[in-house]
């Protein structure tokens, strides 16, 4: 109960201060502000700075768990770095002309690499190779992204990851779901000619005649549009690599 | 001793009914429109605006006699939005997933009216007690509506509970088909407005005298 008589008191002689002072005068205000501004500013940086490593940690795990969703593999419960390390053993970094190796990293794909270059994760399960490419996006209300898996013919899809910021739950978002994502399986970015062609998405009911397609989203046609387009211009980036391939 | 006297009490559970921000106050409504076409995103959306709601009226209310008048709505913004900014960087550090889900309506709750409203009301002119019970209050009163209209109409518009399928696929395979409606943002609003509906019908002083 002392305590509690100190901090009463306490707390009384600080009203009184501030009883006496004329909030409403322009110094008291100015000060005020300023005073609050600063320690707001330098807390938000506290916070920011103390948890900026656990952040960026969660953001690459998170890019990880989406490349090992793009290849179908379980991911629930398990132990990401493992996973990864296991099935994605490398990746090619393709820059203008030449390509280099790397391992155990996923990449930001919002922006290109310092040396301009994009990443394409080799992978490899129960002795199949897949290359994932990446692709990245605009919806209807913000960025999409995702990752685009082939096998090692470059030309038939092997899986695929969507994702998105913020498009509309139930009609756009509805591109995350696994169900949409798994209608790509099996559908071919080359047409008969060997030219790139990419996946036509259309509306239910309708065809595209000069190449593979799957069913859009009924009611999220924009958002549709937008994973058609972003895995052409995505993909047509690769082209270097895809050719590089078919030839050998 | 009891827990909490009368008037603590009418502060804390007022605003679950007759004195609800959104459906008598008609407060918030937009991110309501904007968050409830799915479970999940109502139940963590208001489980966050009860923190930010509490956390922010209590220090508003220890801030209050020192507040310029000229100034206080800023004020009150201030508080609001780091207390915002600190949730959704914590969120990002330790629960990535819920914050990856809820990008953009985290960063929606620093412009929902509650929150000021019940600053400027409330917290501004009592005491750091009542002003939790009364941000709790509130959140809850703001939750509880979400997550009504959150589940019918994910169980109406998507025969699915928080991303579990309820209704039988043999109900589909009879010609059921899901309500595309209940997906817009209008029928949130037609929802509210039954659950105003049924509110004004039980409690006879809700409704305005007839002339």
């Amino acid at each position: 109960m002392k305590f509690r008589s100190f901090t009463q008191n306490f707390l009384n002689l600080r009203f009184q201060i501030f009883h006496t002072m004329d909030t409403n005068k322009n110094s008291y205000t100015f000060i005020y502000a300023i005073i609050m501004v600063v320690v707001v500013a330098l807390m938000l940086a506290l916070v920011s700075g103390a948890l900026k490593e656990r952040q960026t940690t969660n953001v690459e795990l998170d890019r990880k768990k989406q490349i090992l969703s793009s290849i179908n593999i379980d991911i629930k419960g398990q132990d990401i770095e493992a996973l990864f390390d296991k099935y994605i053993p490398k990746a090619l970094i393709i820059t203008g002309k030449e390509t280099r190796e790397e391992s155990g990293k996923a990449y930001d794909m919002t922006r290109p690499l310092e040396d301009g270059g994009i990443p394409v994760y080799i992978a490899d399960i129960d002795g199949q190779t897949k290359y994932i490419l990446s692709a990245y996006g605009a919806g209807l209300w913000g960025p999409i992204w995702g990752y685009v898996a082939l096998n090692d013919d470059k030309n038939t899809v092997y899986g695929t990851y969507f994702a998105h910021a913020s498009e509309t739950p139930g009609l756009g978002a509805e591109i995350a779901n696994k169900q949409f994502q798994d209608e790509f399986i099996g559908k071919k970015i080359l047409n008969d000619e060997n030219k790139f062609v990419s996946i036509a998405i259309v509306k239910p009911g309708q065809q595209a005649a000069d190449r593979d397609y799957v069913d859009g989203i009924s009611g999220g046609t924009i958002t549709s549009k937008g994973v058609e387009d972003m895995i052409y211009k995505s993909i047509i980036a690769y082209e270097s690599f895809l050719e590089q391939t078919s030839q050998q | 001793m009891k827990l909490l006297n009368t008037k603590s009490k009418g502060v804390l559970l007022g605003p679950l009914n007759k004195n609800n921000p959104i459906t008598v106050q008609v407060l918030g409504i937009c991110s309501a429109l904007a968050v409830t076409a799915k479970l999940e995103p109502s139940l963590v959306m208001g489980i966050s605006v009860i923190v930010i709601m509490a956390l922010s009226n209590v220090i508003i209310s220890l801030l209050r006699n020192t507040i310029p008048n000229r100034i206080r709505i800023i004020v009150q913004l201030v508080v609001i939005a780091s207390l915002v900014t600190i949730v959704s960087e914590f969120l990002k550090a330790f629960a990535y997933d819920v914050s990856a889900q809820l990008s953009v309506y985290i960063g929606l709750i620093i412009t929902n009216c509650i929150l000021m409203g019940r600053l400027e009301a409330f917290a501004m002119s009592n005491r750091p007690w009542e002003s939790l019970l009364d941000g709790v209050g509130n959140g809850i009163g703001y939750a509880w509506i979400l997550v009504a209209v959150g589940f019918f109409r994910e169980l109406l518009g998507s025969g699915s509970l928080l991303g579990i399928q309820i209704i039988p696929e043999a109900l589909y395979e009879f010609g059921y088909v899901n309500n595309g409606l209940m997906m817009m943002p209008p029928m949130a609003l037609i929802l509210v407005a039954c659950i105003i509906w049924v509110q004004r019908a039980k409690n006879k002083d809700l409704q305005e005298e007839q002339h």
